[in-house]
Order: C-alpha cells, then sequence, then structure tokens
C-alpha cells in the first residue's frame, strides 16, 4: 500500500500543474487589468478620471496563481474517483436516512409551516415571502410530476403558470367570479392547454421536447402580450379580486361600504392588514398541502408506476399493452393543472399580474427546484424551493452576487449531486415491508 | 385435436426496408401447448418477425392471425402496438433486456398489469378515494406478481430495484414480466444468451413449465441450441430472411439446407484457370480429397 501511494505521489506531473498555474495567473491578469486595476472616478461636471489600483491587480494575479497550484496538486495528489464516490456514498446514506424518516420530518415541516405566522419573528415580510416560498413549492410538486415521474422535460412549465393566473384574472373581470369559484375552472383550463401542449410532443423526447416546451411556454407568454384587447397587453390586468374567507372581506372596515362584511368587522377585532397576509399564506399552504397528498397517492397508482415505467422504457410500456400517449397527456394535464391552481393563487394575492412574470427565467427556476431538490422527491422540492427563493432576500445586499452563488450552487450540485440533493426514491409497493428492508440495511 | 389447434398463423409475411428484404414471404404457424423455435444465422431476420408479430413494424404484406383461446380472431398487422398485448395477448421479451431499471422487481411486475389495475382504479378516481374496489384489484396483483417470483426465484429480492439484479436473474425477471399480463402468445428474444449452462438448464425447464401449466403458446428466438432442441416442439429456420425448414427438431436437424446454412456450403466447384493462375496454384484439388 504505502509502495503504491509513494509511487502515485511520484507520478505527480510538477511541471504541467506549474504551467497549468500560469496560464491561470494570465488570464487572471489580463482579465483583472481593466475590471480591477482601473476604476473611473466621478470628478463632478461631467468629467470622468480613471484611478488605477495595479497592486490589486498584483494580489489578484498572485492568488488565482496560488490557487491553481494548490487545486492542481489536491487533483493530482487525491486519487478522484475514490473521493467522488466517498462523498456521493455519504450524502446517499444521508438522502436514504432523510427519505427514511420523511413521515417525521414532514410532519415537523407542515406543524412548523402551520404555525409560521403566529411565531415572534413573523411579520408581513416573512409572511410575504412565505407565500412566495409555498407557491414555487406547489408549483415545483406539479412540475415532479410531468419531470420527476413521467421523465417529460418540460421547459415551458410557466404557460400554465399564466394561463391559471390569467383565466381566473379573466374570469372575475368578465363574470365576476371569485377566487373560490374561479379555482376549479382556471384548474380545468390549465389542463386542457396541457393536453393541448401534449398532443404534437407526444412522439418528442428529451431534448426536442424540451425546445417544443420551451417555444410553447414563449407563444404563451407572447399571445398575453400581443392580445391587449383581452388580455390588457404589456400592461397587464389590474383590480384582480382578493379570496374571501366565506364570504368575508380583508379590507380595512373604515374604507368599505356599510354593507361589505369583512373579516374584522365579523370578529369584532381590530384589523390589521397583517390579516390579509396570515390567510393568503394559510390559503397557498393548504393548496400545497392538497397537491402534495394528491401527488402522492398518485404516485402509488397504476397512473403514476405507468409515469415511471413510461420513463425508464417507453418501448417495454408498449410492449406490456401501456398506451404511452393516454400516459403522456395525463401526465401533462395532471401537472399543468397543478400549475394552474398555483397560477390562480398568485393572480388573487398579487392583485395584478403582467406578462412580465410569467417569463422563461420562471420555468428555468422552477425546473430547478425540481432537479436541485432531487426528481421525484417531495421534501427535496421543499429544500429547494426554500433555497431558492429565501437566498436572495438575505442576499439583498449582495445584490450583484445573488446570480454567481446562485450559478456556483448549481455547478456544485451537478458536480456531486448530479440526481438531486435528495435524490432516493421510495418504491410505491413493497413485498416484504419497510421494517425488513431496515433491517437489512442494518444487517 | 383442440390442443393442437393453431394460435398463430403467418401467412406471407414479407418486411422490406427500402431495398432490403429483410423478411421475404414467411409463412408458418405456431400451435397451443407448443414451443416453436425460430432459429437461424446473424441477420436472417428473426427478430424483426417478433417485431411484426408485437406491433413495432407494420409489415409490407402478409397476414398475421391470432386466434385467442376465446374464439376471437386478431389480425395483429392492422393493431395498434399497445394493443397487440393488451387485447390480443401476445407478449414479448427483449434481445437486450428491457425492464424499468430504476423501479423495484415487484413494481416491474405490477406496471405490467396495468390495464386490469386501471381498471379497477376507475381512472384513478376509486384509486384516489382508496375504494376496496381498488384494494381488492391491487392485493391481487400483488399477489399474481409473487407467484410469479416465486416461480422465476426472486421473491427475496422483490424490493430490489430491477436494474441492481444479476444479469440471468433480470432476463428471468423479464419473462416473469411477459407472463404478468397473461398471455395466449409469449415471445421471448434469445432468452438465453449471455446465461451460463446450469441457467440456461433452469430457463429450460422454466420454459417446459410454463407450456405444461399454463396451456399458452411460446414463440422462442435463440441461438443456445441446448436450449432449442430440448424444449422445443417445432423449428422454423430462417436464412436471409426466407423459410428454409420447417418441423420437428429431429427432421430439421438433419435438414441438409439447414447444415448449409449454418456449416457453410461443401466446396464443389473447382477455380477457373484463370483465377487459379492468379493465386498461384496450378488447379484446385479435387472436392473428394476434402472429405
Amino acid at each position: 500500500m504505502a509502495v503504491a501511494a509513494t509511487a502515485e505521489r511520484a507520478r505527480i506531473d510538477f511541471p504541467a500543474v506549474l504551467k497549468d498555474a500560469v496560464l491561470a495567473a494570465v488570464v487572471a491578469f489580463v482579465l483583472a487589468v481593466p475590471l480591477v486595476g482601473l476604476q473611473t472616478l466621478d470628478q463632478g461636471a461631467n468629467a470622468l478620471g480613471i484611478k488605477t489600483r495595479f497592486d490589486w491587480v498584483a494580489y489578484g494575479t498572485i492568488a488565482v496563481f496560488l490557487g491553481r497550484l494548490a487545486i492542481g496538486y489536491l487533483l493530482a495528489v487525491r486519487a478522484r474517483p475514490a473521493t467522488a464516490a466517498g462523498t456521493s456514498g455519504g450524502l446517499n446514506a444521508l438522502a436514504a436516512t432523510v427519505s427514511q424518516y420523511s413521515t417525521a420530518i414532514g410532519v415537523v415541516g407542515v406543524a412548523f409551516a402551520v404555525a409560521l405566522p403566529f411565531l415572534p419573528f413573523s411579520s408581513v415580510y416573512v409572511l410575504d415571502v412565505a407565500t412566495k416560498v409555498m407557491i414555487y413549492v406547489m408549483l415545483g410538486w406539479g412540475l415532479n410530476v410531468v419531470v420527476g415521474l413521467a421523465g417529460l422535460l418540460d421547459l415551458g412549465y410557466v404557460a400554465f403558470y399564466a394561463v391559471g393566473a390569467y383565466s381566473f384574472a379573466l374570469f372575475a373581470q368578465w363574470f365576476h367570479l371569485g377566487f373560490w369559484q374561479a379555482l376549479p375552472v382556471s384548474g380545468i383550463l390549465a389542463a386542457t392547454f396541457g393536453v393541448v401542449l401534449g398532443f404534437p410532443v407526444l412522439r418528442l423526447r428529451g431534448d426536442y421536447l424540451a425546445i417544443v416546451t420551451l417555444g410553447f411556454g414563449e407563444i404563451i407568454r407572447i399571445i398575453l402580450i400581443n392580445w391587449s384587447d383581452v388580455t390588457g397587453g404589456p400592461n397587464g390586468i389590474n383590480g384582480i379580486p382578493r379570496p374571501t374567507l366565506f364570504g368575508l372581506s380583508f379590507l380595512n372596515p373604515d374604507n368599505v361600504a356599510e354593507d361589505v362584511p369583512t373579516f374584522s368587522g365579523f370578529f369584532h377585532i381590530d384589523f390589521a392588514v397583517i390579516q390579509r397576509y396570515i390567510f393568503l399564506y394559510y390559503i397557498i399552504l393548504i393548496l400545497a398541502l392538497i397537491t402534495n397528498a394528491f401527488t402522492l397517492r398518485l404516485r402509488k397508482l397504476p397512473i403514476g408506476r405507468a409515469w415511471e415505467a413510461l420513463r425508464e422504457d417507453e418501448i417495454a410500456c408498449r410492449a406490456l399493452g401501456l398506451n404511452p400517449r393516454n400516459i403522456k397527456l395525463s401526465a401533462f394535464a395532471i401537472g399543468a393543472m397543478l400549475g394552474g391552481f398555483a397560477g390562480s393563487f398568485f393572480a388573487t394575492s398579487q392583485n395584478f399580474i403582467s406578462p412580465e412574470s410569467f417569463t422563461f427565467i420562471e420555468s428555468a427556476i422552477i425546473l430547478a427546484i425540481v432537479v436541485l431538490g432531487g426528481m421525484g422527491s417531495q421534501l427535496g422540492v421543499v429544500l429547494a424551493a426554500t433555497v431558492l427563493v429565501t437566498l436572495p432576500e438575505f442576499g439583498r445586499e449582495l445584490a450583484q452576487f445573488r446570480m454567481l452563488i446562485f450559478g456556483m450552487a448549481m455547478i456544485a450540485i451537478m458536480i456531486w449531486r448530479p440526481r438531486g440533493l435528495l435524490a432516493h426514491r421510495e418504491p410505491s409497493l413493497r413485498l416484504h415491508g419497510k421494517s425488513a428492508a431496515r433491517r437489512k440495511a442494518a444487517a | 385435436m383442440s390442443e393442437n389447434a393453431p394460435l398463430l398463423e403467418v401467412e406471407h409475411l414479407t418486411m422490406r426496408f427500402g431495398g432490403l428484404v429483410a423478411i421475404g414471404d414467411l409463412s408458418f404457424t405456431a400451435r397451443r401447448d407448443e414451443i416453436t423455435a425460430i432459429i437461424g444465422p446473424n441477420g436472417a431476420g428473426k427478430t424483426t418477425v417478433f417485431n411484426c408479430l408485437t406491433g413495432f413494424y407494420k409489415p409490407t404484406s402478409g397476414r398475421l392471425t391470432l386466434h385467442h383461446p376465446s374464439g376471437q380472431r386478431f389480425l395483429l398487422e392492422r393493431m395498434d402496438g399497445f394493443r397487440i398485448p393488451r387485447q390480443a395477448g401476445v407478449a414479448r421479451t427483449f434481445q437486450n433486456i428491457r425492464l424499468f431499471a430504476g423501479m423495484t422487481v415487484l413494481e416491474n411486475l405490477v406496471v405490467a398489469q396495468h390495464n386490469t389495475l386501471q381498471h379497477a382504479s376507475a381512472f384513478s378516481i376509486a384509486g384516489l378515494l382508496g375504494l376496496p374496489r381498488y384494494r381488492h384489484a391491487e392485493a391481487a396483483a400483488v399477489e399474481r406478481a409473487g407467484y410469479w417470483l416465486d416461480r422465476v426465484g426472486l421473491t427475496a429480492q422483490a424490493d430490489w430495484p430491477a436494474g441492481q439484479l444479476p444479469y440471468g436473474d433480470q432476463r428471468r425477471l423479464e419473462i416473469a414480466r411477459a407472463m404478468c399480463i397473461e398471455p395466449t402468445l409469449l415471445c421471448l428474444d434469445e432468452p438465453a444468451a449471455g446465461l451460463n449452462p446450469t441457467e440456461s438448464g433452469q430457463l429450460n425447464q422454466l420454459l417446459l413449465a410454463i407450456r405444461a401449466e399454463h396451456k399458452i403458446g411460446v414463440l422462442l428466438i435463440e441461438h443456445d441450441m441446448s436450449v432449442v432442441m430440448n424444449v422445443s416442439d417445432h423449428i422454423v429456420v430462417l436464412d436471409y430472411g426466407r423459410k428454409i425448414s420447417d418441423g420437428a427438431p429431429e427432421a430439421v436437424r438433419n435438414d441438409p439446407m439447414v447444415i448449409r446454412a449454418y456449416l457453410g456450403e461443401e466446396e464443389t466447384d473447382t477455380l477457373p484457370p484463370e483465377v487459379a493462375r492468379d493465386v498461384g496454384m496450378s488447379a484446385a484439388p479435387p472436392p473428394s480429397a476434402e472429405v
């Protein structure tokens, strides 16, 4: 063993490592001169001066050189495959443990979510962020049906979100439907759009499917911008009604007519803005929990197993008499329906929607939540949504580094957890029971 | 006579890919309770026959009739791919195993019973509500899966991901999965490929047991002659897409056409003089000298 280790060390190619470090330092120097070395100064009266900071350039270049040297040395010393297997093995075990206690973690998480509005640090701001997190959690769970279970890479998921939002806004505008009456209708409408998208892409897989769904997302957004007679164009739709609690609104009783029932008036408590935020938060929490229960249940039904079988091998599915068309369309429809519900809630909580809320970056974030969390993992989606939505909030002072941190996190996960943070598949049914599996794992 | 009723009649099946004739005017009959083997050298068109039977290819011409035990008659060449296993009961396995690798062994067998279960779950509504109708159907599906796990000796590995099984187990699981759709005709594409002699012996036992107990027809593509000769009742030999022999194993084994296809033709012609001069031989040896 010792001999092998020495031999390994002896094989380090020092000139190559050095050359690599020098190259990196040169690149850093070339980039640093204009980026760091020259600073523009506002000298007033439209005059612009330049200050040089070549000492900074020197520090940066030296740091890059030493850093690259260290990386090169470490990579050469450590046998890479072993370390990679080691870290991911540990993380896999962690993911398996988390999944084993997922029920307990879920209960604690739900209890925390329910108690959140009454915790001491709770405020309008915290609830607003929490509501946003829950919207993304719900979208993530919805998209998980399409991407995680059925294995259909959908880059245009935001289109269904938009359909849900706009259908509620338009129903409210034209037919004066409230949130609760419009919710099922907008879900059904979004599901219809899911099937409409599904039909032409039945034969596509992988990259090709991703491109078509991406195009579909853009088509919906561009229609929303250009069909101004109906959608209000880039100005969006204003004055979308807020949801009511069995007819009680959350408006300030001083500002509304006597005959409009309000929450604070009915319960004879003081009016506070936070009441509305708490109410909205609870609505999305309940919607998200229903989504979770619904998708978890579907996964254990024949349709859920068929989705997973389709992801694994479409040809084998056909040879067993499964109709791939129906399976794909049902995945698209159910994923789209859940997105539509979330969109409908988004419209009512914002009071105003415009095409700007439904850009491609939204689709990318939802997909990132599903992929980073671990395909098919419900807890992973919650974790990823929380991180991706709250991190920018923490980083408001570091706004210019936000995308940098985001990108680095993505790269780190692609390297160490290519299947997602909590990628661990729990069988939909077992022959020997869960305890037997645990005993075997312990043995 | 009913035992020997034809199950599958292939008549004048032709499959052309552009100018290439993969199968040319092939006719044969497979019967119930019989194992029919299709053999032939590589590229003879055996797997193409399976792909035509199971709807992956639409034949250029010909008729494929399946006589279902219920009395119905299915024209397979006119059916959608997924309807062939569902309605006519033609199940198949693949030359390069196609399991649902990420799902467990048990799940693989339950997915195969999707249509029954989906019906019982009333398109997921009864399933979502957890109605007893669906729960009974699921229990029955797991029981059937359990039976087949027992038959192929994989009960202990039921909760493993199918992709983690050793190769031989994966082959047996694929057969079990095909049997879970309750087929009338089971098409096995090289089930013994990559198996060691013990494993292919077990495979023989399994195939004979399936034939004896389940009264279905088996169509078998195989290169391993120990399997073919031991289990088949009837052998069809293809070469370059054409049938060159058809009959009981004994007859096929001694058919000169088959021997020629497998072992090549005996050299009977002498080289033309100008060729012989070019290769530096005065004359080719007389054919009798080789024998």
